[in-house]
């Protein structure tokens, strides 16, 4: 369902991504780890459109409707109401907005341009119940505006509890892991278990394997010097953990 | 500009869907500003002596004033025997306000009722009783009737001196003298018309209040006055909108307003201010210089200014409190928006003069395009003011970087026992902001309009509700073109 094709990228003119090459399949869990200034966080931004980067050459297909669309010709919001997810490393704060008003309007845009009808606040209220559960955030929070004065690890459950309103198709979670403490981890990992399915996918960009002991990954990839260099399955991250990086990249 | 899309910039003027013109037959006289224009007005109005005379003397107090250069505001020189200085539509019997809307030119109830205020008896907004101001005069009063059964006296200026001397007297001038700056004599000078409240001792006003301005004529001023006074114990709710025609050529509004709160009084003002700002190269537009100011009178009593200020092409502008009253309470909560060319330099005034007064200030300025939007407030304390306290918070935003944003605080403590606390902060739109909400769905616009939303909203949570959410549209409209 998304093909990434010898995508390559600049950011301030300096190049990061150089040819990175990735096929996503419906149900399919992917893990990307990779040394600290491989292109980890620039692949993920670039999927969800942050205009400052600057694609040189490559495509993005994604699957619309049995169509493969080109992903890098669509603004931020087309590609989410499309259901591109991407579950951000540093979530950004808006205040003023409430959690509650935000994650309706966003729910709103999308289901609406999916051809379904939005929601009242009290139809989705019901629905928030359910998913806040999935996080097992404290429902205050919702009454708070998004991310402001929230720990790193709220801020991050935060991303998931968006993911579980949204039922994106595909799932970009940016180093969701760091900063949790091994509760909050876990709690993270479940959630994220419980919204996996045959009919979407999850790319979980990581440092750690340890995340990859709560979410099982079907691939493993490492990503270095802007390509990906190496790709297997989750035994893969276990030697990641034993032996580093270096003896891939040299 | 920080923020980029890839959508075409638009180069259409906003939508001001309020400048229309309406044709009618009007009975205006000839432009300039002397004491005869003055006594013309006065007579006109069938004023007693009291009144020809104060206007007479602010007029002679006026010629010795220059206007003020102090503001963060550039316009060119205004030519005041340029200007109109009454025009009202023509009723059929001369001098005589229509005494029903049958009497009134079906032009301007349709003016109104386009402008989305119906004045008719079976169209009016329930809950809401409407002044309508058109140029010079007010031309209808609704809900007069039932406001009564209860005492409150909700009518015109004009009015008011002829049925109420005695209240108007007594207050008229008492919270802006003429001699307060060269807008306010002017205005003294030359003030056609605008409302007058009564709310009598104990009475929760039933209704909401609220005049509506229309400026229609050309090359005319409108210099209304309103007064205010809420007895003992009373509590009012008063509205007011405005809005004028596209022209070419820059429009003078200069109004005073006051407002009187008796011991345990409350008044809440609330402004949705949308005079044609002028076109996208800052041609034409109302030039707005408004003296707003309320005095707590008795003790407890309160006032509050809640302003969203998106129009004009210059707005001179800043709704005061005087707390005299001991425990008596100010506030001002403001959202100016500035765009195209625009001007802004609006704020406010807290001067505690009473025991245990307490002033909150809450303004959001938010800039775009070529515009200037300056915050300008003072905080007085005065020696008699015991324990008096004051929050002010004034935060702006920037969308693009061809706007500016100013604030010029003033304080003046002269008693220790004062608590004063101030937060400013400048913030611009961020391109991570933007591409957050993106990312959730939202089209650049409403991710604008929701970042905007958030950072007024402590403002936006003191209007009425009908109002907040026309505040919330307006600025959503006006931000739209800013962004490409």
């Amino acid at each position: 369902m998304l093909e990434i094709k010898d995508l390559k990228v600049n950011v301030d003119e300096k190049p990061v991504l150089k040819g990175l090459n990735l096929t996503v399949k419906p149900g399919e869990v992917h893990a990307i780890m990779g040394p600290n200034g491989s292109g980890k966080s620039t692949l993920s931004k670039v999927i969800a459109g942050h205009p400052a980067y600057d694609v040189t050459s490559g495509e993005v297909l994604y699957d619309i409707n049995f169509e493969m669309k080109n992903l890098l010709e669509m603004e931020p919001d087309e590609r989410a109401k499309e259901g591109i997810f991407l579950a951000f490393q540093y979530p950004v704060e808006v205040p003023g907005v409430s959690n509650r008003t935000f994650l309706r309007t966003s729910f709103n845009s999308i289901v609406k341009h999916q051809g379904s009808s939005e929601l009242s606040e009290e139809q989705f209220d019901e629905i928030l119940k359910k998913k806040i559960e999935i996080v097992e955030m404290n429902p205050s929070f919702l009454d708070r505006p998004v991310n402001v004065g929230f720990s790193g690890g709220e801020k991050k459950r935060n991303e998931i509890l968006q993911m579980a309103v949204l039922s994106p198709r595909v799932a970009f979670l940016d180093e969701t892991d760091s900063g949790l403490d091994i509760d909050a981890l876990r709690i993270v990992a479940n959630g994220v278990n419980k919204l996996k399915s045959s009919d979407n996918a999850i790319v979980l960009i990581t440092h750690y394997q340890r995340l990859l002991d709560y979410i099982e990954p079907d691939f493993v990839h490492v990503l270095a010097d802007g390509k990906i260099i190496e790709t297997g399955d989750k035994n893969l991250a276990h030697k990641l953990e034993e032996k580093g990086y270096d003896w891939l990249v040299h | 500009m920080e923020i980029k899309s890839n959508s075409a910039p638009k180069e259409l003027d906003r939508e001001y869907k309020y400048g229309f013109t309406t044709d009618i037959e009007v009975d205006s006289i000839g432009k300039g500003l002397n004491e005869e224009i003055i006594k013309i007005i006065s007579a006109k109005k069938e004023e007693p002596e009291w009144l020809l005379e104060y206007r007479l003397k602010a007029f002679a107090h006026w010629q010795t004033l220059e206007e003020p250069s102090w503001a963060n505001l550039n316009y060119p020189k205004i030519d005041y025997q340029d200007i109109v200085y009454y025009s009202a539509p023509k009723s059929k019997d001369e001098n005589a306000k229509p005494q029903s809307l049958d009497e009134l030119d079906p032009e301007l109830i349709k003016t109104f009722e386009k402008l989305g205020i119906p004045l008719s008896e079976q169209k009016r907004i329930t809950g809401v009783a409407v002044d309508a101001v058109f140029d010079s005069v007010s031309i209808a009063t609704t809900h007069k009737e039932q406001l009564e059964e209860v005492g409150v006296i909700f009518c015109s200026i004009s009015e008011a001196v002829k049925d109420h001397p005695e209240l108007v007297k007594k207050y008229f001038g008492s919270v802006v003298p003429y001699k307060d700056n060269f807008f306010a004599a002017l205005n003294a000078a030359v003030f056609t018309d605008g409302s007058f409240v009564y709310i009598p001792k104990g009475v929760t006003c039933p209704l909401d209040l609220s005049t509506y301005f229309r400026i229609n004529a050309e090359e005319t001023g409108q210099f209304e006055r309103t007064l205010i006074v809420a007895d003992e114990g009373s509590f009012v709710n008063y509205l007011e909108g405005c809005t004028a025609p596209m022209r070419d050529e820059n429009q003078l509004h200069a109004a005073i307003v006051e407002l009187v709160a008796l011991d345990d009084a409350e008044i809440k003002y609330s402004t949705v201010q949308n005079w044609y700002t002028g076109d996208k190269d800052g041609k034409g537009g109302i030039y707005n210089f408004v003296t707003k100011r309320g005095k707590c009178l008795g003790r407890n009593s309160k006032i509050s200014w809640t302003q969203i200020e998106s129009g004009s092409a210059i707005t001179w502008k800043y709704p005061s409190c005087i707390l005299q009253g001991e425990n008596s309470q100010g506030a001002f909560y403001s959202v100016a928006l500035t765009h195209d060319h625009m001007q802004a330099d609006t704020g406010t005034k807290m001067i505690h003069v009473g025991k245990n007064t307490k002033s909150t200030i809450i303004s959001k300025g938010i800039s775009t395009d070529f515009s200037k939007n300056s915050y300008r407030g003072q905080v007085k304390i005065l020696p008699s003011a015991e324990n008096a306290r004051n929050y002010s918070q004034c935060d702006s935003m920037l969308v693009g970087d061809k706007c500016s944003a100013n604030t010029y605080p003033y304080l003046e403590v002269k008693n220790k026992t004062a608590t004063i606390e101030h937060e400013a902060s400048t913030s611009r739109i961020s391109e991570d902001q933007l591409f957050y909400l993106q990312s959730r769905g939202l089209d650049l616009e409403s991710a604008i309009s929701t970042l905007v939303n958030g950072f007024c909203k402590e403002v936006f949570k003191e209007l009425p509700l009908e109002f907040s959410v026309e505040a919330v549209k307006l600025i959503e409209m006006k931000l739209e073109n800013s962004i490409g």
